[in-house]
């Protein structure tokens, strides 16, 4: 089957999403083609395993996202077929509207593919699945973290081509973030913390044994909005959603909205001093302990691995 | 400045989700609301109407039940309703529901599109900018600040780098993440108006959508996989063990 990939790229390049669309690619036995927007990282795209061509799409509309610009572009450079994004923001974005162009479905956050083409996908927050099937052609946006991502000594040919397309998003001004930590939805560990973690002046243990073992910081939303943190850091059904290889919720319930945005996490570690805390229901290790002896105790268990 | 909004009907976050034979079971849902990114949305149009005099209309597309969303939203002030009747929204693919929702848009004149960056069931966020795709219009999704320049928007949206304020002009649909807006909430005599507003239906068919033959077809839903209990420990000194499982058991660090 014919499988065209829009890769993921942000100001470091290729993001690893792109090497895991791969793999689901050719987990249904196609060699796909990989476009680069913007003809970023070209040359990582091609070393993937099982890519049969990479194409820069090159064009003025690049320089700064605009989901119209970019999908027209991009949606020149593609013959017929499925097309795979990454279901993160801007992936979805250009899968909707690509799809839309082509008057064909869209079936964003596939977490399994098999051929035939059937795609399961969580709905309601993770509270239910779906399985979807799809006559014809379709585009799919891929759950980042869901696929092994495919090999690196692959040497598929690279080509340039020329789209572009009309601004009509832009930007006016660049915000920094507010920290330099990490985002949560693409570090591959998160330590996240909650109201049981008592004020915002306990907040610095937490960030410091995120320090110690390059972890992003999370929070729930009661922390989020009584403390002030940024909402950019919340996780959850109203904030981001994410599948780190571990999650370590400290000092938080598990509402089922913050299990929304955090319960397909590879592995889980909940501290809680409440036993029946709902969150060790989806905790692969759960250690019932306050904060304030746990979390030193982790800081010095983490410095002398 | 006409607004539209899109509502859709969804079951409260709070309410479990049980299934029956392979599909959610929509009777046992003990609350139904208004999803909540749509919520932002609406609230978002009505600041425009406060401040420029905008007109905002609700749609929603979805089985009787969801005349109850645009009560809700004209009690907090929308001004018109359209209601596009659709019994089993389940089974139209996106090709077939932004088709109805951009005919809509389209009907009404409305150059500006409102909505949730995903809705609380679905979870996809396909609808905003496929509505866009579909109308000619420009998109910024994930916004959540908006303010109007006369012309267009100024719209906060997050940025690989942190975010970033872009402008976008008419037409377009932003799409919204939750924003620092409080949300308002009807009082009696918005309650008492939003009963007696006219509802505008719209069929598909007067849309120019032909709601069979969807090319997506859900097989089934079913409950999460069932997820093994993990282990327990007990207190702060048993965090060590922790830590040499993840090492060596899980392989995470
Ligand atoms: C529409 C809607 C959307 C929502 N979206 C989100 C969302 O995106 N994300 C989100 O997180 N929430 C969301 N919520 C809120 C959610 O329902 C909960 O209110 C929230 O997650 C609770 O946060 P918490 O766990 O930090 O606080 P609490 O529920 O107050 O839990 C604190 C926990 O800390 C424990 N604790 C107390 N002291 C200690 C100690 N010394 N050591 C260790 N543990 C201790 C307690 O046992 C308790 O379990 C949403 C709610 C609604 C209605
Ligand atoms: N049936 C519907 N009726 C009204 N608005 C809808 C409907 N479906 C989707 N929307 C709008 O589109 C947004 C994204 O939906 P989705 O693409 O399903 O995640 C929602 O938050 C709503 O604003």
């Amino acid at each position: 089957m014919d499988i065209t990939i829009i890769a993921e790229t942000n100001e470091n390049g290729l993001h690893p999403v792109t090497s895991q669309m791969v793999a689901a690619a050719t987990s249904l036995g196609s060699s796909p083609t990989i476009l680069c927007p913007g003809g970023i990282s070209t040359d990582s795209a091609a070393s993937i395993d099982g890519v049969s061509a990479v194409i820069g799409v090159e064009g003025d509309c690049f320089s700064s996202f605009d989901g119209g610009a970019w999908s027209s572009a991009l949606n020149s450079a593609i013959g017929g077929g499925t097309i795979f994004t990454a279901a993160t923001p801007n992936g979805r974005e250009m899968a909707a509207r690509v799809a839309a162009a082509r008057g064909i479905p869209v079936i964003q956050d596939a977490t399994g593919i098999s051929s035939g083409l059937t795609i399961s996908r969580p709905i309601y927050s993770g509270k239910a699945m779906e399985e979807v099937s799809v006559s014809g052609d379709c585009v799919i946006s891929i759950r980042p973290n869901t696929f092994t991502p495919s090999g690196s000594g692959g040497s598929a040919s690279v080509s340039t081509v020329n789209h572009s397309s009309d601004v009509s998003v832009t930007v006016m001004e660049a915000i920094a973030k507010a920290s330099e930590r990490l985002d949560v939805s693409e570090a591959d560990i998160v330590i996240s913390g909650g109201r049981g973690m008592g004020n915002i002046d306990n907040w610095g243990q937490l960030e410091a044994v995120a320090d110690q073992i390059g972890a992003a910081v999370g929070a729930s939303r009661a922390v989020v909005d009584e403390w002030g943190l940024s909402h950019s850091i919340q996780v959850g059904q109203t904030g981001k959603v994410v599948t780190p290889t571990l999650y370590i919720a400290v000092g938080i319930s598990g509402a089922i909205q913050h299990l929304a945005g955090m319960r397909s996490s590879k592995y889980i570690v909940a501290i809680n001093k409440d036993a029946d805390a709902p969150i060790f229901g989806v905790a692969d290790y759960g250690i019932v302990a306050n904060w304030e002896d746990a979390l030193p105790a982790l800081k010095d268990a983490l410095s002398s691995l | 400045m006409d607004i539209a909004v899109l509502i859709k009907y969804v079951p409260d976050t709070t309410a479990k989700i049980s299934i029956n034979g392979d599909r959610v079971d929509e009777s046992s849902v003990s609350k139904w609301s208004i999803s909540p990114f749509d919520e932002y949305a609406l609230e978002a149009a009505l600041a425009m109407k406060e401040s420029s005099g905008a007109k905002v209309t609700a749609i929603t597309c979805g089985p009787t039940r969801s005349e109850k969303a645009l009560r809700d939203a004209a009690a907090v002030g929308a001004d018109a309703l359209v209601h596009i009747i659709i019994d089993d929204l389940v089974a139209l693919d996106s090709t077939k529901i932004q088709g109805l929702l951009a005919g809509a848009v389209k009907q009404i004149g409305a150059q500006i599109v409102f909505c949730g960056k995903q809705a609380a069931d679905t979870n996809s966020g396909s609808t905003g900018p496929g509505v866009a795709e579909l109308i000619g219009a420009a998109c910024v999704t994930n916004a959540s600040e908006i303010s109007s320049d006369g012309d267009g928007f100024n719209v906060l949206r997050p940025a690989s780098s942190g975010s970033e304020r872009v402008n976008v002009g008419a037409p377009c649909v932003v799409a919204f993440d939750k924003t620092t807006s409080e949300l308002r909430r009807p009082n009696v005599k918005g309650i008492m108006m939003a009963k007696k507003k006219p509802i505008e239906s719209m069929d598909s068919g007067a849309l120019g959508v032909d709601v069979s033959g969807s090319a997506a077809i859900i097989n089934s839903q079913s409950p999460p996989p069932e997820k093994s209990p993990g282990q327990m420990f007990d207190g702060a000194d048993s965090v060590s063990e922790v830590v040499q499982k993840l090492r060596n058991e899980a392989k995470v660090i």
